[in-house]
């Protein structure tokens, strides 16, 4: 049950190490940066501290007592992270399979629009712009 | 009451700030906007289209009509994208 926000990359085998210890069931969700446009060199994440650790642990609480978690872990990175590199995994750890799967899909749902977070695409020509939030992924929140 | 304003992503940019302590008597979110896009052209810009505008007071998701009194922190930025 911990939720981290940091620069630096994560090992997602020492992440899991001990993780829901008693769960049947692990799901592990990592987000890796993409260039969809073949100009884009990196994205740089911007996030409110304080408020970002605060809203992801309470986030992973709920989705605990809603799905009846065992174990539950997110870590978000920020920063200038280049194409390729990990941007934010989550883990959740059940019974069965299908509460640990609905609780990650829940979990990364809710951060597309609700966790504190900004994204700026870097291109390979110096250039910046704001990702502009989609409105899929805020329809995405209805179907819990 | 003095209250910590709080901008990110490219309402900072706008404003040209990261944050600034304000003096207020706004009642509600909605009026302390209407006290800061009044400052300049720099936070009128950042206000201008309040659709694109979200917040948080005392570091909870808050609308515009949420009330002020008590608040310590008040943050202003774009729809979030994580993940």
């Amino acid at each position: 049950m911990v939720a981290r926000v940091q620069a630096a990359p994560f090992d997602l085998a020492a992440e899991l190490a001990g993780f829901g210890a008693g769960a049947g069931a692990q799901v592990t969700f990592t987000g890796i940066v993409r260039d969809d446009s073949g100009r884009m060199a990196a994205l740089e994440i911007e996030h409110y501290p304080g408020m970002t650790e605060a809203a992801l642990t309470a986030h992973g609480l709920e989705a605990a007592r809603r799905f009846g978690l065992i174990d539950w872990r997110i870590v978000h990175r920020h920063g200038r992270l280049e194409v390729g590199a990990q941007i934010m995994m989550v883990a959740t750890a059940a019974r069965h399979r299908r509460a640990a799967f609905e609780a990650a899909d829940y979990l990364m749902d809710w951060l597309k629009s609700r966790a504190p977070f900004w994204k700026r695409e870097i291109g390979h020509d110096g250039s910046a712009h704001w990702v502009e939030a989609k409105a899929s992924d805020e329809a995405a929140l209805d179907r819990w | 009451m003095t209250v910590d304003v709080l901008y990110f992503a490219w309402l900072r940019e706008r404003i040209g700030q990261p944050s600034e302590r304000v003096e207020t008597e706004a009642a509600t979110v909605r009026e302390l906007v209407a006290e800061l896009a009044a400052r300049d052209a720099w936070h009128a810009a950042a206000f201008a289209d309040m659709t694109a505008v979200r917040c948080a007071v005392d570091q909870e998701l808050a609308d515009l009509d949420a009330p002020l009194a008590g608040a310590r922190e008040v943050a202003f930025f774009p729809p979030m994208t994580g993940g």
